[in-house]
């Protein structure tokens, strides 16, 4: 079962977080009003087969929205963080 | 055939109690410690099985999980099981056994016809027919193939026992309890660290228990007496590991079966445990792999292991002339063993060159070596009666009543599969072992390839202190005790290459009845790979899971292929290790308890009051109360009918509520709202929709003001935890630099709707010392107040379209607040009103709901937008002008009334213009359909293409579900007092 | 538009499967010939197709059959039917509601229909009846727009009410103990399921005897590029060139789409399958619960064959979450209380392409001479007949055949997509 460590709450099942999708793209600032911009924000995904950094919100613990780099071929964890992180730092 | 004895002595049974059991209503006994498998055994039944697909008749191979014929259907009406390995049944009291795939019975089977037909039932035959004549005779054929096919039958009945799930968490966990696992547990526990020590056997011991010496069993007992007294070690036995996951994470399962537990009392018959650890140690042991030859399915044909634990564990004798056919060392003590036991034993050994110390073994204990020696096929009907050797040059048949067979040792390398570590072939035991360990995760014993005792139990304790100390116990401690035996050499010589020729049947898969022969029409049909290999002839498919048949499988395509076995490829092992319980999955979660149950604060007085509810999401609520029908359909006219005409009390506590507070609160609402919200009064409310990111409504409320700071956010039901969630993501991750934090306070709060024309004249006489007149409390205004000194909030918001108030007071109270309420309003004629009534008023004031907001609605489609504020950005701003997404002809909400009398209007309807052909995908679709109390007619809200550009026109509705056909006129969703006059009185 | 119809074959079969065929072999032992030409790399193919698994050896049998493009390479980095035409829970059915998708997937049932005799191979379409279970009135109300549009679009449909469903399904649970109740459900008679593998040999077999190069172990590392083109692909196995070149990998598009430069609205996500041991005929139909995605049918080997939501997050492991077994068994015993008894006998996952939508995307991309068909969600086996067919008429005529025109690559550029299921625009969520 994947673990996450949460930094508030210690390692625990990832069937308390909820998954809240790719973290690796800056999202456009709140008055860009761009399609374009937004449209690759929402719909476009890098996917990678490596690691990749997401979203993961502890919904059944502390509710702290984190950002976690995963594997997504060996589900290993690589570090998890406590937002925001500026875009520009991802990997 | 000689008939079985079980020896008087000796053996892990307990004789003083005789246990009784049946098979297919004869009634037999067997001991305390037996197994079905050995207790059917001890009694002489040695016929236990018929195979899949040719109705072979089968006897027992194995004394182990990986026995593929002794399949049994166990226990009576719910409690039926079938598919049960008989060597995994301990035998208990009472116990009732059917054998089963054969009609009329095991002995007699008409189904075994189907051998005459074998030539035409090779591997994959039935790809290649059952087309014809027509296109779907398929569907002709199917009903026969499938009820030849399956193994037993299940019940329909509802299985009255209870299971359990629990979690344990360690640092060390052991898979398998043999001399392996025993050293490791013991070595970890004395470093200190927790200990689960995990065996699917009822008894720990493993291979040992099948072992006669002495000096074995003084060891065991010894490490078993120190487990027992460390308290950092947890045994679990009869219990499997099923599955190894990530995260250092086992799924086990524990059966108890054997104790009889009674699910009124409470007692689980199985529990899955899931295991957390820091550290495993994978000591699961090896599995004996048959031989290939002709008839080798033939009852009496039993690997030699099984053989010997029937005879050292059970104290069975199952035959008086033993052939032991093998190509390895493994044998020769256990053969020497069952001639001590009386038996005429020949060992007929394949290879050439057997050491001189194992040849003066067999020789002290009179036991025939044949080298170069293989069984070309066995002979017997119903058992074997002689096996034909080819020795050397030539052939022989050598009468017998017993035929075991050890092709060498698979180590069961499942758990360490389930990671994705692939399996690694090693030639010099011929057999795949871990390809690797994850950090933390360790082996020991046979599943590595180690098979001498005294290295297995050091590596064992190696092992066992190597997991202690990666999960950070590290302490010196004295090293185990060793027993006082000598190791007997494995080394085996491979029969790969050499495959005597036999005319005879010879089984590779014996559950799913897959041959030799099969493998070839495969191989010439270029399913070689393993994968396709064993979809296309089902090798291993079975309920065994090809434990004794994958790698003789691999190899042998090896073999065809010309290649070596590692490019010939290995097999995914999947979980779980053996087949588990589905109701043991489920565990409590089954019944009422399948998914959580959320009730208001006031259920139980909905409850104790006729109130009849309805699922809505996890929540229950009220859908309609008795007062007002015996039936949904009349019961909500009725409370329709109150709410328009008195006064009508209904409870929204399920909304969801959001506290919102901090300096910057009014930023952010007025960033997430497609309305502005920044300039909100203090002591108003305002009705607000948010969007997704893409453009598309996410959900609809209402927000209250009640201090500089601080707001009081609603929610639908159905939205609750998505909303919360976004906006703690907006909160924490967009935009830190704003001043403010959102709370759920749904639970926190219980909510009431007070609506109808007398709602204030209840509320006045409910409290009469708070100013509720309208210039106190205007339409949208929001007072915090208190009483006694409770805190209230109501707010005059309507979703009915009458007069009406919500209040919301903390949870624990609002059962107190609505009875006052009810009493209140008695001269007035209150009553409640469920969720029928509270969706069918909202349809006649033309809100929008959740059948409306589907993930797919844009504001305009609602006709909502106007709400949205060109002058500031809001979420989901950019996206929502995508040319789709502001097309004239998108569907949009619109009213609809039945312009002539016929069937109603029905929610799933499809509409058409009047002049369209009635044909494809319409022009939208009917969402809410209600009967209006106030127009006497059927109304309905949909989505229309167009939508009010076509007011006042007739169009289709369409429903030929039921061939329904109607008209009906497009006017406003709003059906009645469009002005808000009821709202503002 | 007009449909090329299928041609009759040039060169007879190298031996037709019937029962006939069988029985001659039975008697005088001759080897059966391959399924399908072990093949080797040509440098040089008028298409290139990467993915050897169903909607790619479907699109190279189309191509082959319909169109006469016959110099076509279907290249499998592993063995073909590797991916997840061999992982599915088997299900076909055509109830579908949104315009396109619904004439889209009654195309591929319909070609179901005929497959195994296109085929000469037997894919075992069993049109057993799918039964989809609502629980409460409004869900019922969703059910019936789906089963009107069905009406009116000439497809099968039934709506049930609870005493339909019980006699239908007599096992399921509609006991007080039931905790989402039964209210009435929809019925698609033709709906089933099909013998998923047969339909991956079946396509290489049929494409193979009408020139096709099946290549596997053969796994693509770059694409070729010259003059703004994409004009093949560098491989294992060398260099091949193509006239177009066609991705059909669900599961890894990305991967495959990132080396030609292209970034997809496509997440990968596991998704896993379960089965229990067989047993003797119980369950009928296929049966879709309401209260959560979960569906079940019986093969007919005898097994139970059931599934439910993929695990949740991005993923490239096949292997699942422990949680997720735990919930779908719930699901089982919810529905049919009697299930408890039987047991598991193995669950295993596959690699899905989860787009914004739910709906997958065909054809053409930015890159010239290549073609993309992935983003199949749960609905990749069902569609493989009408995807392959569509596939290699718009590889064939370079234009997107009239059924697939909605699915195209940029379609979020500009509306929101196919949200079948209203469950917004998360690809994780769908």
């Amino acid at each position: 079962m994947l673990r996450i460590h949460c930094p508030h709450c210690g390692l625990r099942d990832y069937t308390e977080f909820q998954y809240g999708g790719d973290a690796s793209k800056p999202r456009p600032a709140h008055s860009d009003t761009n399609r374009s911009h937004w449209h690759a924000h929402v719909f476009l995904f890098d996917n990678p087969k490596g690691l990749h950094r997401e979203y993961w919100q502890h919904r059944l613990g502390c509710r702290q929205w984190l950002i976690v780099d995963r594997d997504t071929a060996s589900n290993l964890i690589k570090q998890v963080q406590i937002g925001p992180i500026a875009p520009a730092s991802a990997p | 055939m000689s008939a079985p004895i079980r020896r008087a002595t000796g053996g892990h049974l307990n004789r003083d109690v005789s246990v009784r059991f049946s098979l297919e209503g004869k009634s037999l006994t067997g001991f305390q410690g037996d197994t079905l498998a050995s207790a059917l055994l001890a009694n002489n039944i040695r016929l236990v099985g018929r195979s899949f697909k040719y109705h072979r008749p089968r006897g027992f191979l194995a004394a182990g999980v990986e026995e593929p014929n002794g399949l049994f259907t166990i226990g009576l009406g719910g409690r039926s099981t079938p598919n049960v390995v008989g060597t995994g049944v301990e035998l208990v009291d009472g116990l009732i056994a059917r054998r089963q795939n054969a009609w009329p019975s095991v002995e007699w089977d008409l189904m075994a016809i189907n051998s005459l037909f074998a030539p035409l039932l090779s591997a994959g035959f039935y790809y290649k027919t059952f087309m014809g004549p027509f296109k779907g005779s398929w569907m002709w054929y199917e009903p026969f193939i499938r009820r030849a096919a399956g193994l037993g039958r299940a019940e329909k009945e509802r299985d009255p026992d209870r299971y359990e799930t629990r979690h344990l968490h360690t640092d060390v966990a052991i898979i398998g309890a043999g001399p392996a696992g025993l050293s490791a547990a013991l070595q970890a526990g004395r470093q200190g660290a927790r200990v689960v020590l995990i065996e699917q056997d009822c008894r720990l011991g493993g291979s040992l228990l099948s072992e006669p010496a002495e000096a074995l069993t003084q060891w065991r007992q010894t490490i078993e007496r120190e487990i027992a007294h460390l308290p950092n070690i947890t045994v679990l036995t009869r219990t499997t590991a099923l599955g190894l996951y990530d995260g250092h994470t086992l799924a086990l399962v524990e059966r108890r079966d054997a104790t009889q537990p009674d699910p009124i009392r409470g007692q689980a018959r199985e529990v899955v445990i899931t295991l957390r650890t820091q550290a495993l140690v994978l000591a699961s042991g090896s599995i004996e792999r048959p031989l290939v030859f002709g008839n080798n399915d033939l009852p009496g044909v039993m690997l030699h292991s099984a053989v010997n634990t029937y005879s050292e564990r059970f104290a069975l004798q199952l035959g008086s002339r033993i052939v032991c056919a093998t190509n390895n060392d493994s044998v020769y003590a256990s053969a020497c063993a069952l001639a001590r036991h009386g038996a005429n034993v020949t060992i007929a050994d394949s290879r050439t060159h057997v050491t001189p110390a194992l040849l003066q073994l067999a020789s002290t204990a009179q036991v025939r070596v044949l080298t170069d020696a293989q069984v070309v096929h066995a002979k017997g009907q119903r058992h074997v009666r002689a096996a034909t050797l080819a020795v050397g040059q030539s052939h022989a048949s050598i009468a017998c009543d017993l035929l075991t067979v050890s092709g060498g040792w698979n180590p069961t390398v499942h758990l360490s599969s389930h990671t994705g570590i692939a399996p690694m072939y090693r030639a010099d035991i011929d057999a795949f072992v871990p390809g690797g360990f994850a950090p933390g995760h360790y082996g020991a014993g046979a599943v590595t390839g180690c098979y001498a005792l005294s290295s297995v139990i050091r590596e064992g304790a190696a092992a066992g202190g190597s997991a202690a100390c990666y999960a950070g116990f590290q302490r010196d401690v004295d090293s185990l005790p060793m027993p006082l035996i000598e190791d007997v050499a494995y080394r085996l010589e491979t029969t790969r290459s050499l495959r005597p020729t036999s005319r005879h049947k010879a089984f590779l898969d014996f559950q799913t009845d897959v041959t030799s022969d099969d493998l070839t029409v495969a191989y010439q049909e270029g399913f070689v790979s393993v994968e396709h290999l064993k979809r296309y002839t089902t090798l291993g498919m079975g309920t065994d899971q090809g434990k004794t048949s994958n790698i003789n499988a691999i190899e042998h395509m090896a073999h065809l292929r010309k290649l070596p076995i590692p490019a010939a490829g290995t097999t995914t092992f999947r979980p779980p290790y053996t087949p588990v319980s589905i109701g043991a999955l489920a565990g409590r979660r089954i019944g009422q308890h399948f998914r959580p149950i959320r009730r208001t604060p006031l259920h139980d007085w909905h409850a104790a009051n006729g109130g009849v509810f309805t699922e809505a999401g996890l929540w229950l609520r009220v859908w309609y109360y008795q007062w007002a029908g015996q039936s949904v359909e009349a019961a909500y006219l009725e409370e329709m009918r109150v709410v328009r005409q008195a006064v009508g009390l209904s409870d929204v506590s399920s909304l969801g509520k959001i506290d919102i507070q901090g300096a910057d609160a009014a930023e952010f609402l007025n960033r997430v709202y497609v309305n502005g919200f920044a300039k909100l009064p203090i002591g108003k409310a305002r009705y607000g929709v948010m969007l997704n990111d893409d453009g598309t409504v996410l959900d609809d409320g209402t927000t209250a003001r009640f201090s500089d700071t601080q707001y009081f956010m609603t929610t639908t039901t159905a939205q609750a935890a998505e909303v919360m969630s976004r906006l703690e993501f907006l909160t924490q991750m967009v935009w830190p630099e704003l001043a403010v934090n959102v709370t759920s306070v749904t639970d926190q709060w219980a909510g009431l709707c007070l609506a109808g024309p007398k709602a204030r004249t209840v509320l006045q006489q409910a409290f009469p010392t708070i100013d509720i007149s309208d210039t106190a409390i205007p339409y949208m205004a929001a007072i915090e107040t208190s009483l006694d000194d409770l805190p209230l909030r109501i707010l005059r918001l309507s979703f009915s379209g009458e007069l009406a108030y919500e209040l919301y007071i903390p949870a624990e109270y609002g059962h107190a607040l609505w009875q006052h309420l009810l009493a209140a309003g008695a001269s007035s004629g209150i009553k409640p009103y469920g969720l029928e009534a509270l969706a069918s008023l909202r349809i006649e004031k033309g809100h929008v709901a959740g059948l409306e907001l589907d993930h797919r609605t844009t504001l305009s489609d609602l006709g909502l937008a106007k709400m949205a504020r060109p002058d500031k950005a809001y979420i989901g701003q950019a996206l929502s002008d995508r040319p789709g997404l502001t097309a004239a002809d998108r569907w949009s909400l619109v009213g609809l009334r039945l312009s002539i009398a016929g069937p109603p209007l029905r929610g799933g309807a499809i509409l058409f213009f009047k002049d369209d052909a009635l044909v494809g995908h319409g022009r939208g679709y009917i969402t809410s359909v209600t009967w209006s109390i106030e127009l006497n007619q059927y109304i309905a809200l949909a989505l229309l293409q167009g939508g009010l550009g076509h007011e006042g026109e007739e169009i289709v509705c369409v429903y030929p579900l039921k061939r329904e056909q109607v008209h009906a006129r497009v006017v406003s969703p709003v059906f009645i007092d469009a002005a808000g006059a009821r709202l503002r009185v | 538009m007009t449909q090329r119809v299928a041609q009759p074959m040039t060169h007879p079969r190298r031996s037709r499967y019937s029962a006939l065929a069988l029985l001659r072999h039975a008697l005088r032992p001759t080897p059966w010939s391959r399924a399908w030409r072990a093949a080797t790399p040509k440098s040089n193919y008028d298409v290139i197709i990467v993915g050897g698994g169903g909607h790619g050896l479907a699109t190279a049998y189309y191509l082959a059959a319909n169109h006469g493009i016959r110099n076509i390479a279907v290249l499998e980095k592993s063995y073909i039917g590797s991916g997840n035409v061999g992982r599915n829970t088997t299900l076909v059915r055509s109830n579908y509601l949104l315009d396109g998708n619904t004439q889209f997937f009654e195309h591929s049932l319909k070609l179901w229909e005929s497959l195994s005799h296109t085929l000469n191979y037997n894919v075992m379409l069993s049109q057993r009846g799918q039964v989809v279970l609502a629980h409460n009135p409004g869900q019922l109300d969703v059910l019936a727009r789906k089963g009107n549009t069905m009406l009116l679009n000439g497809i099968d449909a039934e709506l049930l009410d609870r005493g339909d469903v019980m006699r239908a399904l007599p096992y399921l649970d509609y006991s007080d103990e039931c905790r989402f109740p039964i209210y009435g459900g929809l019925l698609q008679r033709r709906a089933g399921t099909v013998r998923h593998d047969a339909v991956a040999w079946g396509y290489a077999r049929a494409a193979s005897e009408l020139g096709v190069d099946i290549i596997e172990n053969c796994e693509v590392t770059g694409f070729i590029e010259s003059e703004g083109r994409i004009t093949g692909v560098n491989t294992s196995q060398g260099r091949i060139h193509a006239g177009r070149t066609a991705i059909a990998v669900a599961g890894h598009s990305s991967h495959l789409a990132a080396m030609a430069g292209l970034r997809l609205p496509i997440e990968s996500h596991l998704l896993q399958a379960f089965v229990t041991e067989a047993i003797k005929p119980m369950v009928d139909h296929v049966i879709s619960f309401g209260a959560e995605l979960f569906y079940l049918s019986q093969s007919d080997k005898g097994g139970l064959v059931f599934g439910g939501h993929i695990d949740g997050f991005n993923s490239y492991t096949s292997r699942g979450q422990f949680p997720k077994v735990q919930d779908v068994a719930e699901c089982a015993v919810a529905l049919i209380p009697s299930i408890s008894r039987l047991r598991l006998l193995r669950h295993w996952g596959g690699i899905q392409d989860m787009t914004p939508d739910g709906s997958p995307f065909i054809g053409r991309t930015v890159r010239r001479d290549l073609y993309f068909n992935g983003g199949w969600c749960y609905q990749g086996f069902k569609a493989t007949p009408a995807s392959g067919w569509c596939f290699a008429h718009t590889i064939a005529h370079e234009e997107e055949h009239p059924l697939i025109k909605h699915l195209a690559l940029d379609r979020f550029e500009r509306h929101n997509g196919f949200d079948e299921y209203g469950l917004g625009l998360w690809p994780y969520r769908q």
